[in-house]
């Protein structure tokens, strides 16, 4: 995801937007990850468990946000001035977010 | 005319915050298509902005509420665990699901995919309204921006779709019931 050029034309840099959008496609196909991890192994189930009464989801979910929400601040800190590829960033975040809709896909996930 | 309170945050989860999330996303979709497609020559003004920087925050609030009150209010009640010995499990919807081998699908496949899939949906819209409130009108600028934010809305409108269908599958075979008696309409006789 090289740089480019700082400004669009005199508009808004694209790095805010791609920041955005590759964090939300990271923490789609992390969340499929915590998932699929705590359905195979019984130590990161137990450990997903941070309230009882909801289960592995609880901790499963939370992680995830935990994810998404700091590689969004991450991304953000260093292209929010900056243009970025776009179009390559949308499909890298693309993908992540469709392994990420067919990783929670249980026929799928019990494949690997 | 009754309903158990568990029935009642169902219908809350499922109606009120789920099938509207649903219907929002609809016009969402629509919006973001067909107001500010690079191309269009129309020019947005400043009162149309506000009203889909609204809209999708309003649709963010929407499924976070979706999600959490139903992995924190309604899945523990489906989940709780049936004390040794009991035979009648209508309170206990997934022991009754895994009972039999004509639902335990509705488990198995069912409410593991549904748990899980409905949080693409609140990643997707809040990264969504964020990206639109700060670019708002000038989105039209920046066609990849515009193209992946209507990607990531159609996804969030696929995964709020499998979770609403499934969770009115899995409540037509189990239904979550219980909890305390709240009394609507009194009915003729």
């Amino acid at each position: 995801m090289s740089a480019q050029s700082k400004g669009n034309g005199g508009g808004l840099p694209n790095g805010a937007g791609a920041a955005a959008i590759l964090a939300a496609g990271i923490g789609s196909f992390a969340l499929a990850v915590l998932a699929i991890a705590a359905d195979k192994v019984a130590a990161i189930k137990s450990l997903m468990i941070f309230w009882k009464p909801t289960g592995p989801l609880s901790g499963v979910t939370t992680c995830t946000i935990v994810v998404w929400l700091a590689a969004w601040l991450v991304l953000d800190r260093s292209w929010t001035k900056r243009d970025v590829a776009l179009a390559r960033v949308s499909t890298v975040a693309l993908t992540l977010l469709m392994l990420g809709l067919l990783l929670t896909f249980p026929p799928i996930a019990d494949l690997l | 005319m009754e309903i158990t309170e568990r029935s009642l945050w169902t219908l809350i989860h499922g109606m009120g915050f789920g099938a509207l999330y649903l219907l929002a996303c609809a016009g969402a979709l629509v919006e973001l298509y067909r107001r500010y497609a690079p191309g269009d020559e129309r020019s947005v003004t400043a009162r149309d902005e506000v009203f889909l920087r609204t809209y999708l925050m309003v649709m963010a609030v929407l499924a976070w509420l979706a999600v959490l009150s139903g992995a924190y209010i309604i899945y523990p009640w489906y989940r709780a665990a049936a004390p040794a010995g009991t035979t009648d499990l209508s309170g206990f919807p997934q022991k009754l699901l895994m009972a039999s081998p004509r639902t335990i699908g509705w488990y198995s496949m069912g409410m593991e995919w549904k748990e899980h899939v409905a949080w693409l949906t609140p990643i997707s819209i809040t990264m969504a309204a964020v990206v639109f409130l700060h670019y708002g009108r000038e989105i039209k600028n920046h066609p990849s921006l515009r193209s992946a934010v209507l990607g990531f809305t159609l996804i969030s409108f696929v995964a709020a779709g499998i979770a609403g269908f499934f969770g009115a599958m899995l409540n037509k075979n189990a239904p979550v019931q219980g909890g305390a008696t709240i009394t609507m309409m009194q009915g003729e006789k």
